[in-house]
Formats: C-alpha cells, structure tokens, sequence
C-alpha cells in the first residue's frame, strides 16, 4: 500500500501549502465583518466574490473530495468511507422523520454520505429497507418503527446514533490504518461522552444510557453509564482515570469547550502525517484537516455574523494542521 | 567448460541485474513522488528531476562491475578461459556479492529518501540543497560496496 500514494501525497504536499494557517485563522478573527471574513477567503481561493457561507462550505468540501477521488482509485475510496459515515446517518435520521411525517424537505439532507440521499429517502417512503447497505437494514426499520409506535423523535435519534458511532468504529478498525482506527475510536468514545453528559444534565435514567452509548474500546460503556446516572461529577470523576482526562477541564467549562478539545486531539494526532512521505496517512490526514478548517471558518463567520466578543471566538477556534 | 567461468559470469550478471532492479525501484518510487509535486507547480521539474536521478546511481555502479568483472574473465574481448578453476570463479562471484547486495538495498532507500525529499521541496523550493544531502548520504554506502568491489575484481585478477 506504500508504494501506491506516493504520487497521491507528494500531491497533497503541494495541496497542504493552501490550508488556512495560524496567521489565515488569525486575521479572520480580528476582521470587522463577515464580509470582511469571506473577501479574505475569497483571496485565499475559497468561493467566489457574492457566494454565501454555507455555499462555500459547500464547495470546499467538494472540492476536498474530488481532489481526493482524483488521487485514490475507485476500488480503494471505500478506505474513507469512515469519514463519511456521519452524513448517511444523518440523512437516515432525516429520511425516517420525513417518511413518517409525509411530504418532502430537501433542504434536510446533506450531500456527503456514501448513499445517495434519494435512496434513503425513497428506502425510507416505501419501507423497503433492504434496498439499504446491510448495516443499515435493521437500524432504519428499527428507528422507524420505533417513531411510528412511540412517537419519540429522541428514542428514534438515540438509536440511530449509537448506530452511526458503532459504524464509524468499526469501519476504521476495517481499514487496518493505525490513524483511521484511532479517529473512529476517539469519534465513539467522545460521542458517548457528550452523549452521557447531556443525558446526567436532561436527569436521563440508565436504561435511556444503555441503549444510547455505543461500546467502544477506550471507555467502559458500562461504567460511563453508571456514572451518567449519578450525575456530571461522577462522569468528571469517571473521565479521570480513563485517556480522556486531559478532556476533564474543559468539559467543567462547557461542552463547546469540549468539541474543540475533541477537535485539537484529532489534530494532535494527524500532525505527524505532515512529515510521512508515504502511505495513505497523509491523504486521511488532510480530509481531516480540510473539514476542521471548514468547521473553524463556519464558527468564525457565524461568530461574525452574530457579533460574539473576539475573546470568545479565540476559545472556539480550532488548532490547525499547518 | 568448467563451473569456474560460470560463477564468475554469474557475479558479473547478478551485480548488473540487482542493481538495476534496486534502481529502477528506486527511481520509479521518486519519480511518482516527482509527478505528484511538478502536477501543481511545474516549475519544481528541475529539482525534483535531480531528486529523482540519486537513486540511478547503483544501476550504473552495477553496469560498471559488470563491464570490469567481464573484461577481466575475458568474456569480453574473447579472451574468456573456459577451464577457468571453480575457485577462481568463486573468488570474483565472491568480489561482486557486495555490490549485488548493497546496490539494490541501498537504491530503494535511496528512493525512499528522495520521495521525502521531494516532498520537502514541494512545501519549500529554498529547502532544495538541503534535500539533496539527505539521499546523497544513502550513496555512500553504494560507493563502499562498489569500492570494495573493484578492489576484489582486481585482487582475484592478480591471483589468478
């Protein structure tokens, strides 16, 4: 597998010199405006002058991709379906709401997943769930039926996420890279955090965090749920003695506060691709660092468009990769 | 005819044909690395060209032993002794192993290096003198093995 992207990563080398840097982020948060923002992007090759945010984020993300398709074969795309995953679920819970709800909202459905969203919608319209990939067969007809009888859009939701961070775990482990494998264990065991943070915050009973948290290999699922039940402190206390507990001081600020430290630790643990010559490290490493950039200027130009303090905004922005 | 000339023919063959299989390894890993980086910025071609050519060397070293071994056996110039003893067959079979062992082993790596060299240059035109120390150190060891091997050659030559 080496020898086969080294004509791939000395490509992405050349792409890297274009990924926003410290002093990009920098003046994008001191500018006055979100205009002022997106003219900066534009100079940089972001969009073009007149396109809207979401538009842009749109067409970088696009952009990463089929660059990506250009370098990787056909045959071997499915490597990084583990990054992809998130959007499938997040259109399978889309599609289950729409079906039961009747009628059709497109603007509900994101473009990024491995299945096109008009086959989940139309799956999901006629209940043919085996017209589905297989792993997600029992989850779509369990999540429907589950909405359909109980008419509990958060039970539907549990469901379907536990499903989607399960998927996500095992499609890196699938991969056999040590980066992709560590990416998919650190989006469930932070996913299980957030989700037994919410649940002690919402007073959720255990039964809800048994069928919410999906098992993952660096948390005890078990003990994380008991530990929901008892409360944020004993989920503080838990966190402590697992690798999560550099993430401790900034779940005590907030939750934001802690989806950028989920964020930096990914981009902790990719920096080192930066100097791999070979192998498809380097390429996972700048689909990463592409999408953490998109997300850093979205909270940016939001932050922009809402007039947040600066000092806030610089709490909320993520490291970078270069 | 004897097995003598055949192992000394054998050297002379196996030290050009595993170093030109080291180099072209070689050479076709740094050359991907090259049309990677000269894709987005052609005006790297020149460096990453110079780059990619390191690791040719051991193919030529090969060629040269080959030439020398053969002109020494007499294969060339049809000078060739058939009877030529086993052991002095054996001693110039003997005098190419560390140029059929070294050649090929060091061109990968030197291949590898220039890859992460190319990659360098790529993120950083001015670092291109910088870049080219790192594979050229791999070719040291390429040189020694190649040394030794003239040296052999010859010494076998006077004995025999």
């Amino acid at each position: 597998m080496t020898d086969n992207f080294i004509y791939a990563v000395a490509r992405v080398r050349s792409h890297e010199l274009s990924l926003l840097n410290e002093s990009v982020m920098a003046q994008l948060i001191s500018a006055p405006g979100e205009e002022d923002c997106l003219r900066i992007l534009n100079e940089k090759g972001w969009g073009a002058q007149g396109t809207s945010g979401e538009d842009m984020f749109a067409a970088e993300t696009k952009k990463t991709w089929d660059f990506i398709r250009e370098l990787v074969p056909e045959d071997q795309m499915k490597i990084f379906d583990v990054f992809r995953l998130s959007d499938d679920y997040h259109n399978l819970k889309a599609a289950i709401k729409e079906s039961c709800i009747g009628g059709t909202h497109p603007g509900i459905f994101v473009s990024g997943g491995t299945i096109p969203a008009g086959k989940l919608e139309e799956a999901l319209a006629s209940s043919d769930y085996e017209s589905l990939p297989e792993d997600l067969q029992a989850v779509a007809q369990q999540a429907k039926e589950l909405l359909l009888t109980t008419r509990d859009g958060q039970l539907c939701d549990i469901t379907v996420d536990r499903a989607a961070l399960e998927a996500i775990r095992k499609a890196g482990e699938a991969t056999g890279e040590k980066l992709l494998r560590d990416y998919g264990e650190l989006v469930c065991a932070t996913g299980d955090i957030k989700i037994a943070i919410r649940a002690a915050r919402t007073g959720k009973d255990r039964a809800f965090l048994d069928k919410a948290l999906a098992p993952c290999s660096s948390l005890d699922t078990a003990a994380l749920a008991e530990a929901a039940s008892a409360g944020n402190d004993q989920i503080l206390a838990y966190l402590e003695r697992t690798d999560y507990a550099d993430a401790v001081p900034e779940l005590k600020k907030s939750l934001a506060s802690f989806e950028r430290w989920c964020d930096d630790r990914m981009i902790e643990r990719i920096r080192p691709e930066i100097h791999n010559p070979f192998g498809i490290g380097p390429l996972a490493a700048y689909i990463l660092a592409r999408e953490s950039e998109i997300k850093t200027v979205r909270i940016i130009l939001a932050a922009k468009r809402n007039g947040l303090p600066e000092a806030m905004l610089r709490e909320r922005v993520r490291e970078t990769y270069v | 005819m004897s097995f003598g000339l055949f192992f000394a023919l054998a050297g002379a063959a196996l030290a050009a044909a595993t170093s030109g299989l080291g180099s072209a390894k070689g050479v076709g890993m740094a050359g991907q690395a090259a049309a990677g980086a000269t894709t987005d910025n052609p005006d790297l071609f020149s460096k990453v060209l110079i780059l990619q050519l390191l690791p040719g060397t051991q193919g030529i070293y090969g060629l040269l032993i080959a030439f020398i071994c053969l002109s020494q056996i007499g294969i060339m110039g049809g000078a060739a002794n058939p009877d030529m003893p086993l052991a002095t067959g054996l001693l110039y079979f003997a005098a190419c192993l560390p140029v059929i062992i070294v050649e090929p082993i060091s061109a990968v790596h030197q291949g590898k290096t220039a890859v992460a060299s190319i990659s360098m240059v790529s993120k950083k035109q001015e670092t291109f003198g910088k870049s080219m120390i790192f594979p050229a150190m791999v070719e040291t060891y390429a040189i020694l093995a190649l040394l030794i091997s003239i040296l052999a050659i010859f010494g076998v030559s006077a004995l025999a």
